[in-house]
């Protein structure tokens, strides 16, 4: 185990600050991009898309950035955290699940109604729609292992 | 579902496999277990395998291209039938083998572990990325069995040869239908990523302390978001103006082909990037680990894959210079731009591995092979970046070329991560002999089959035809393109006959090439939720730093001369 570094001050905020940072800084970019671009070149179509991909950045990024001030820091913020803090529930995770599968032939069987007729669309949604209690209910009650 | 608890630091493995958190689940086996699992490392290789058959069905088509061109005038398919060639291959190699192979099948596999993580962070849509992509694809080659055939209308589908007019039969809605199907999987895979990467990481894995290979995904993943919800839009007019009467792209009713150039390439140029970045951090770590040091310039890199992400929005319309109604200083200079990063990137892999002990592994040659065809590849497209150059060779083999060396340096770069991480994932090696004859006839092939398509370009030969005036000098440099394009082929054997060779095989061990992240920290193939045990971290290569003690950690390479003799097989 390498202890020798030196270990470096506990931060006390400023958790998910370089998270916030790399999303505000691409939609910061992409911003300025669109301004350049649509006084130079006065094109609707690529202007709104980067506008869109402005928005997008600044969404998800504005929101770590208002929590980083707020949160407490994490131990994947921590320069000098030790596995031991980290040490508790991470999360829960099903061990296996058949409503993914379900709900993709869903979505297969409704696409092909795109191409093959509308008939198709009863098993599509039905799958859908059997997915989506089934999924839920399985998330309720714990799901399988 | 199972809390699943942090695993602690460095106690042995059987304190803890007794533990419930690290139980493998009592769940389904055989093909249910395939239907049913979330596992990241089971949907992972379901990617994985998936991808490499589409690549070989891909790569069949390619071949069959090549054939046709060997004489001017040949037979051997209709001109009908080489059109749905061209597209589905195309199709093919982009939608379903590239992309899902970059940032959905090793990436799947190896991102969470290289971070500390159980599990992708939504592991139920996780599988149901996997089965979109499958029906998708299935989708997708579907088209050659229905009347009318498969889309012929090239990968890119302009308006208005997409049309209902132009391209009727269900061969194009099945294309469409396809797409929409894994454009949805690939915007999940990137959400899934990007949750992944903020929010489950291990304890002391801070952003910069993360595997280049893991910032690569994270910034692809940012990528998918932004760029593959404007495709599927687009696809969606596409079929209203096919079947419902609208006429977004048709000037008839008063709509604008061109906009369905925008609305793909501002999908499309991103994802080139989309593509590359996986195979960049696939190679990052290759060459380090590889090279016995740790990656030079790891910030570098960073801000070099950030920059790519950043530009990449701003240079799809280098793809329209011809059309004549686009910004053409505006895209050329943001296109310029790119290659600084990428140039940053190049010289950081050159002095990764400057004074390191290379060991020319599979791996490393596949790395290595991957910077020279890449920079063939990039260089060139430093050529159409620039208006004139590009009006002189849109739509000649040129374009052909050089987007062929860039992803047959993909091609290369996977192989090269197939190599590293094949035995992480399935504990086993692969035989090191024949995977250096693959790697040969990987490398000389491709470099025999694209270097003729930019002559071909240059002298004015067309791409997407079937038939060609006589004209010696393009049926002879056709003929030796063909050539690699075979070679190519038996590379992509000599990989199948060593998969099976190697079957089970050659046992890998924990951490065979003494390499940096925390995958090699854990068994081969790791347990269900990926450790029983971490390292603390203390730098991007805690795994290196654990195994070698005597080695100050520090980070981003900051290390004084080493002079350890590491022993290697």
């Amino acid at each position: 185990m390498s202890t020798e570094a030196p270990e470096t001050p506990r931060q006390r905020t400023g958790g998910m600050r370089t998270e916030a940072k790399v999303l505000l800084g691409l939609g910061l970019f992409f911003g300025a991009m669109m301004v350049v671009y649509w006084y130079w070149g006065h094109e609707n179509a690529g202007s709104v898309m980067m506008f869109a991909g402005m928005c997008l950045c600044f969404l998800p990024g504005g929101y770590f950035l208002f929590w980083s001030r707020r949160m407490k820091v994490r131990p994947e913020d921590q320069k000098s955290a030790t596995q031991a803090e980290g040490a508790g529930v991470i999360g829960t995770f099903p061990g296996s699940s058949i409503w993914p599968f379900t709900l993709g032939m869903g979505a297969f069987f409704v696409v092909l109604a795109l191409v093959f007729g509308v008939w198709f669309l009863i098993p599509g949604l039905g799958l859908v729609a059997w997915a989506a209690f089934g999924g839920t209910a399985e998330g309720r009650r714990g799901g399988s292992h | 579902m199972t809390d699943v608890l942090a695993p602690p630091v460095v106690a042995p493995p059987e304190d803890l496999v007794a533990g419930h958190d690290h139980e493998e689940p009592h769940g389904p086996t055989g093909i249910l277990k395939w239907m049913t699992s979330t596992d990241h490392k089971v949907i992972g290789m379901s990617y994985t395998v998936t991808s490499v058959i589409m690549m070989v069905i891909g790569g069949a088509f390619a071949e069959v291209i090549r054939a046709q061109l060997w004489t001017p005038d040949n037979k051997l398919v209709s001109l009908a039938q080489f059109n749905e060639l061209f597209t589905m291959h195309g199709s093919v190699m982009i939608y379903l083998f590239a992309g899902p192979f970059a940032f959905a099948a090793l990436a799947n596999i190896i991102v969470p572990i290289q971070i500390g993580a159980p599990d992708m962070a939504f592991p139920r849509l996780n599988a149901l990325s996997y089965w979109l992509y499958l029906t998708g694809s299935i989708t997708l080659l579907s088209g050659f069995f229905v009347s009318g055939g498969a889309a012929n209308f090239g990968w890119v589908a302009y308006a208005p040869l997409s049309n209902s007019i132009n391209t009727p039969g269900a061969g194009a809605d099945l294309w469409i239908g396809g797409l929409l199907l894994t454009g949805f999987s690939a915007i999940f895979t990137g959400v899934n990523i990007t949750a992944t990467v903020f929010y489950l990481r291990a304890p002391g894995m801070t952003m910069f302390r993360m595997p280049i290979f893991t910032w690569n995904l994270l910034v692809t993943a940012i990528l998918i978001l932004l760029a593959f919800p404007v495709l599927t839009a687009g696809l969606i007019m596409l079929y209203c103006d096919r079947h419902f009467g609208t006429h977004i792209f048709s000037v008839a009713g008063g709509g604008v082909p061109v906009l369905w150039q925008h609305i793909f390439w501002f999908w499309g140029h991103p994802e080139v990037y989309i593509l590359a970045l996986p195979f960049f951090g696939m190679v990052t770590e290759i060459i380090a680990v590889f090279s016995r040091k740790p990656v030079f310039g790891y910030k570098g890199m960073v801000f070099a894959t950030l920059t790519i992400g950043a530009l990449s929005l701003g240079v799809w319309a280098h793809h329209m210079f011809t059309t004549g109604v686009v910004l053409l200083p505006f895209f050329s200079i943001m296109s310029l731009l790119i290659a600084v990063p990428t140039g940053i990137k190049m010289f950081n892999w050159i002095g990764t591995m400057w004074r390191g002990q290379i060991w020319f592994s599979t791996a490393m040659l596949m790395a290595v092979g991957f910077l020279v065809t890449f920079l063939i590849g990039g260089l060139t497209g430093i050529y159409l970046a620039s208006p004139p150059l590009d009006f002189f060779t849109h739509d000649t083999y040129f374009v052909v070329a050089h987007f062929h060396s860039i992803v047959m340096a993909l091609v290369m770069g996977a192989m090269g991560g197939l190599y590293y991480w094949g035995p992480k994932i399935t504990g086993y090696m692969l035989n090191e002999t024949i995977g250096k004859i693959q790697f040969w006839f990987l490398f000389i092939g491709t470099q025999i089959f694209t270097l003729p398509m930019y002559l071909l370009g240059l002298r004015g030969m067309p791409r997407r035809v079937g038939i060609y005036p006589l004209h010696t000098s393009w049926q002879y440099l056709n003929q030796v393109s063909s050539v690699g394009a075979l070679l190519v082929g038996i590379s992509t054997i000599a990989f199948i006959v060593n998969v099976a060779y190697s079957w089970k095989k050659y046992p890998a061990g924990d951490n065979p090439w003494d390499a940096h992240t925390l995958e090699w920290f854990t068994t081969s193939p790791p347990p269900h939720h990926n450790f029983y045990r971490l390292p603390q971290i203390r730098s991007e290569r805690p795994t290196w730093d654990y195994n070698h003690p005597g080695h100050s950690a520090a980070e981003h390479g900051h290390h004084h001369e080493q002079h350890e003799e590491v022993s290697v097989p």
